[in-house]
């Protein structure tokens, strides 16, 4: 089995986030990281390799330096990296950068693609489902659990107030949830094969069956009309009290503001 | 594309179980408003099979129109057949915007809808309004008059940016349940009701349901609740959330969570307040145990009060309570019900 799993450099906005006084973000203190939902899709492709034996390439879009993302997951048990990065694709919104990813993955043979439901800086939860559309592929989005029988996956998928069990045939690209799993940390004997591993790197002239006009930000049907940090109401009062101060503090702030 | 031929304001009317999500009422009322400015109609999409039921409802809340695509394979939602049936109803009735519920039929369904038909999606939308693009004037540049502005949270909400589509259409946005308003019901409103069918022929992308199975628990409208008493991470297990459901029983709230209590497996997706859980907005909010990683505060600071309970003084959390608890949340939460309790019944 050939399963392709698609990754993205973020900036990590757990832990060590900080507002500025203004309460915009202070961007300066941020490290980056592979977004959450990739490492879980990441994961569940390795998984799959572990009980079925299959080869996982990793794919990812960006900035030269998000191949530090391939090579955590070539530590983690990914057998190839590839970069796919390009002046010409910078800017790209989902759509732009739905049409890259596909046109790189025609490149490759796949039973499954995997891909996080969504990043964490961007949100949007599109991309996945867009390449779907692009390859002509079946898609099963939010996928909280998955496993293979013969040529069809076998995946619950996550909505509200319920899940559906679906089968699918592969080719099938699926996007998975945080939750599916605890990614594995990544090896010594891993590490060692990830720095010595060599990342295909790939520009435009690789990307198979896609138009100039729909790359980058040109090729984006959205334009940001203006952005700006976002201002907080910012900290009210802290208190560090014994329990029964503390409680006393906050009821007498509840029966000044009638919450009580 | 000659966008001079798409016209109208859409709306997908989701319906799940053929019972109309709140979230696709609210577009609805929204979708009014835009219309209004720019002089056209609503038009709400009811996909699904045997739904028509439903159409008076959407007349209701705002619909002048519903379009009706009724097919027994629309049962429940599967991609591939809906987004057959929203494209073809896109590509035949040409809407200027289309709006779809950010649910996870909608994050699912719209992505798809947008690629197929080969138009932006703008996700998560907070304020949808008309305007020009670009903003400002910018010389050599043309400036397009009546263009849907969509503004939306970035960067777990630390960056709000502002969207448009200027040269495809539709304009596609998708809207979290409890960011629009409904309108207030007419009794008695009717629509025009038109009936598509675009045909449905199964190949493998139609995937095949083998089973739905229904969460057990009661379910609960977190976004409904006047107080909300959240736990994170730092409540320690499932067990311990009695503490947190003792205090919300007080004070007639709810019990909600941060993410990382959905990962565990404490509480229920449905409990989940935050980027990818629910926005809520209740006049008292506790979030006890809980980091404040930006994306649960995205979801929480637009509540009145918001109170926090965490031991870690650095917390991030503090940095949009009102009122911030330094301690264990072992010892504070229970004293806190104790003192509430006699406080209420003093009264």
């Amino acid at each position: 089995m050939k399963i392709v799993v698609c990754v993205k450099q973020v900036p990590d906005t757990k832990g060590g986030v900080k507002f500025n006084p203004d309460g915009t973000l202070d961007r300066g203190a941020m490290l980056t990281i592979m977004n959450p939902d990739d490492k879980a899709g990441l994961e569940a492709a390795l998984r799959l390799k572990d009980e079925y034996g299959a080869e996982v390439t990793v794919v990812t879009m960006g900035l030269p330096k998000a191949e530090e993302v391939l090579r955590e997951a070539i530590a983690m048990g990914a057998d190839k990296g590839i970069l796919v990065t390009d002046r010409v694709l910078g800017g790209a919104d989902t759509w732009a950068t739905s049409t890259t990813l596909a046109g790189a993955i025609r490149n490759l043979e796949y039973d499954l693609i995997i891909t996080g439901r969504q990043a964490i800086d961007g949100d949007t939860a599109q991309v996945g489902p867009q390449i779907s559309e692009h390859l002509n592929i079946p898609v099963i989005s939010y996928a909280q659990a998955i496993k293979v029988e013969g040529d069809s996956v076998i995946v619950e998928r996550q909505f509200e107030d319920r899940h559906h069990v679906l089968k699918a045939q592969m080719p099938c690209l699926i996007t998975a949830l945080a939750e599916l799993n605890e990614p594995r940390y990544m090896t010594p004997g891993g590490i060692f094969d990830a720095y010595d591993a060599e990342i295909t790197v790939w520009g435009r002239a690789n990307l198979v069956d896609v138009d100039d006009s729909d790359l980058g930000l040109k090729g984006s049907p959205t334009k940001i009309a203006k952005a700006s940090d976002k201002v907080r109401k910012g900290a009210g009062e802290k208190v560090t009290l014994d329990p029964t101060e503390a409680v006393e503090y906050l009821v007498g702030k509840f029966k000044e503001k009638h919450v009580i | 594309m000659n966008l001079e031929e798409y016209k109208g304001v859409f709306v997908f009317a989701q319906q799940v179980d053929n019972k109309i999500s709140g979230v696709a009422l609210e577009l609805l009322g929204k979708a009014k408003d835009l219309a209004k400015d720019l002089n056209t109609d609503v038009t709400a999409v009811l996909v699904g099979s045997d739904i028509k039921g439903l159409v008076d409802e959407l007349a209701e809340y705002g619909a002048d129109k519903v379009i009706v695509v009724d097919d027994p394979e629309l049962k429940d939602y599967r991609t591939e057949p809906y987004t057959h049936a929203l494209s073809e109803v896109i590509n035949k009735y040409k809407p200027e915007i289309v709006l779809v519920g950010a649910t996870a039929i909608g994050r699912d369904l719209g992505p798809r809808v947008s690629a197929r038909v080969k138009t932006g999606l703008t996700a998560d939308c907070t304020v949808l309004e008309i305007g020009d693009f670009p903003i400002n004037a910018i010389p050599g540049q043309e400036q397009k008059h009546n263009q849907l502005l969509m503004t939306r949270p970035a960067f777990g909400g630390n960056t709000i940016a502002t969207i448009a589509c200027p040269d495809n259409r539709p304009q596609m946005a998708t809207v979290r349940a409890g960011v629009m308003q409904k309108i207030h019901p007419v009794k008695g409103a009717k629509a025009v009701v038109e009936e598509f069918n675009p045909g449905f022929t199964p190949d493998n992308k139609y995937v095949e349901i083998m089973d739905v199975v229904k969460a057990v628990t009661d379910s609960v409208d977190i976004m409904e609740a006047k107080v909300l008493v959240s736990g994170g991470r730092g409540v320690g297990s499932k067990e311990n959330f009695k503490l947190l459901e003792d205090l919300a029983e007080v004070l007639g709230g709810t019990v909600s969570c941060s993410r990382a209590v959905t990962d565990a497996g404490w509480l229920p997706v449905d409990r989940q307040v935050g980027q990818t859980g629910k926005t809520v907005r209740p006049n008292l909010y506790f979030a006890i145990g809980i980091s404040g990683a930006i994306q649960h505060v995205a979801g929480m600071e637009e509540s009145d009060i918001i109170v926090a309970i965490n031991k870690d003084e650095d917390a991030p959390i503090f940095d949009v309570a009102d009122y911030g608890l330094v301690g264990d949340l072992n010892k504070i939460v229970p004293a806190l019900t104790e003192s509430l309790k006699a406080e209420i019944a003093a009264k």
